[in-house]
């Protein structure tokens, strides 16, 4: 058994890891629920925005500047798969559109590995996240805390878009009824775009601001990648609300079960999704029906 | 004795022998209809006679294999649902098709955001107050017959210049549906422009002003209500109506 201060510090790890999770679910399940698009190319941008991020802190010596142009990066990045590649896959079977976004990936990966070699690489910790902060029963590093509130907010300002916005209000009715939207007058063609490029900004933030705290390898975005499926599926898919609180979930399940046994944490995560599925197959926040 | 008037004159919608499938199933041969402007027309016809298709097909769901779909005279068949809705038609589906995740004012919100001529929620409230108090309730909390008030709703609000009603009145209390009439006839009173789907013939028949049967896909029958009334053994044999 851990001790109680080891428990409670993984607790905050899973916060972190899960509030990360979350961001990067978001973005898989609005282009999911939006496009019909199951992207797999979704792990290789999350390294994509963490090497935009090494890149970047080498030119601008500042993290801020690092992460405002490093999403005009990944803004970019996204208009162009979209428009060059994505769009064409919108009315052609499933299995090529997972086909195609899984050639992506590899595709982006690789120019990675040829950049900038297999090794992993250290982005350090920005100037103002240094140190550890006394949180009174615990000492916790201080850049951790600051990536919570960080992706907090960026969730909130993704909430604000999706149900304060006429844009949001077309993405949430069209994940839901499409074919109804269309009756109503709205090219939904125009707002896939969007989605799509927010949808690859959100998991490029994601990389960027998880590169200070692990090594960063062209493969890093695998693992989250694989996480983050089961994030929606237990969120729902579609659902931002769903992979808010999913990823919240997954990333506590992770941490804490690793403060018992690392070998278990993954396990568990499946172990929980497979209970799920039997008792709420649409997930928590799904609907019935699509998809 | 045909005018030359009567040869130009456009109709406000003129389906012209149209074909759809559905699937690999051959749903519709050769229909035609006209629908003038301030005019009432019902589709009636047992189930799976093609109402719903062509409807569907007007609104440009469905594309018609073959044959023409004219709106002022111009061609619209192949347009997709976006286009034919900008150009003024409003399908109000059977299934109502409510965003149940939305409440009742975004339902609205969001049928206004590419209408040029958008009513205002007010006017729309006027018409429907049980809308207007349940308009912070999220879509899929409304009964069938308040979900059927926001389907209508999100036409009106469009100021469509045809409707296509899908089986309005469809699995809807008797109170309900008396409602639902009221309403409608009073549109028709305003002159709007309107095609109806009903099994419901008594009530459909109370506001439209003609009446097309469809059997097996095919128009069997054009006519008024009142020519309708006088052929009894078409009613029953082709639109399964006990006239």
């Amino acid at each position: 058994m851990p001790s109680w201060p080891a428990l409670i510090s993984q607790a905050f790890n899973g916060l972190a890891l899960g509030s990360l999770l979350a961001l990067v679910s978001s973005g898989l399940t609005i282009i999911l629920g939006t496009l019909g698009v199951l992207n797999f190319a979704h792990g290789a941008l999350f390294a994509v925005g963490a090497y935009a991020a090494f890149v970047m802190l080498q030119y601008t010596h500042s993290f801020v500047l690092t992460v405002v142009v490093g999403c005009g990066f990944m803004l970019a990045l996204g208009v162009l798969l979209e428009r060059t590649i994505i769009r064409l896959f919108y009315n052609r079977p499933h299995e090529d559109q997972i086909l195609v976004t899984y050639g992506i990936g590899i595709v982006l990966v690789e120019c990675v590995r040829a950049i900038f070699g297999g090794n992993a690489q250290r982005v350090p910790t920005p100037s103002w996240g240094q140190g550890a902060t006394q949180l009174g029963f615990l000492i916790y590093p201080t850049y951790r805390l600051q990536l919570i509130a960080i992706v907090a907010m960026l969730l909130l300002s993704l909430y604000l878009v999706l149900y304060r916005t006429s844009m949001g209000l077309v993405v949430r009715a069209g994940i839901e009824n499409p074919g109804m939207v269309g009756i109503l007058g709205i090219n939904l063609r125009r707002t896939f775009l969007l989605v799509f490029a927010i949808g690859v900004v959100a998991v490029g933030l994601a990389g960027m601001l998880y590169a200070p705290v692990v090594a960063v390898t062209p493969d890093m975005g695998a693992n989250f990648m694989a996480q983050s499926f089961v994030v929606i599926v237990l969120g729902g898919l579609g659902s931002f609300p769903g992979a808010v609180i999913g990823g919240l979930i997954a990333g506590e399940i992770i941490s804490l079960t690793s403060a018992f046994n690392s070998s278990y944490s993954e396990v568990m995560l499946y172990a929980l999704m497979a209970l799920l599925l039997v008792l709420r197959p649409q997930g928590l926040f799904g609907s019935e029906g699509r998809v | 004795m045909l005018t030359l008037e009567d040869c130009t004159r456009m109709s406000l919608l003129e389906v012209d022998r149209i074909n759809t499938l559905y699937g690999d199933s051959h749903v519709l041969f050769d229909v035609s209809i006209r629908v003038e402007e301030g005019e009432v027309v019902a589709l009636l016809g047992r189930n799976g006679a093609g109402k719903t298709t062509t409807l569907r097909s007007i609104m440009g769901v469905l594309a018609p294999q073959s044959g023409q779909i004219r709106l002022d005279g111009k061609p619209i068949a192949g347009l997709p649902p976006s286009a034919i809705a900008n150009l003024g038609v409003q399908l109000v589906p059977e299934e109502r098709a409510i965003f149940g995740g939305l409440t009742v004012e975004e339902n609205l919100r969001i049928a206004a955001l590419t209408a040029p001529n958008a009513w205002s929620f007010e006017r729309i409230y006027a018409m429907f107050p049980r809308l207007k108090e349940r308009r912070r309730s999220l879509g899929r909390t409304l009964s069938g017959g308040e979900q059927q008030m926001l389907a209508i709703a999100r036409a009106l609000i469009r100021d469509a210049r045809i409707i296509l009603l899908d089986e309005p009145f469809e699995g809807l209390a008797p109170l309900i549906v008396r409602d639902l009439v009221t309403v409608a006839r009073n549109l028709a009173a305003e002159g709007r422009t309107m095609i109806v789907v009903e099994q419901n013939v008594t009530a459909a028949l109370s506001f439209a002003h003609r009446v097309y049967g469809l059997n097996n896909g095919h128009v069997v029958f054009e006519g008024t209500s009142a020519d309708l009334d006088a052929n009894p053994d078409l009613a029953r044999d082709f639109l399964g109506i006990a006239a």
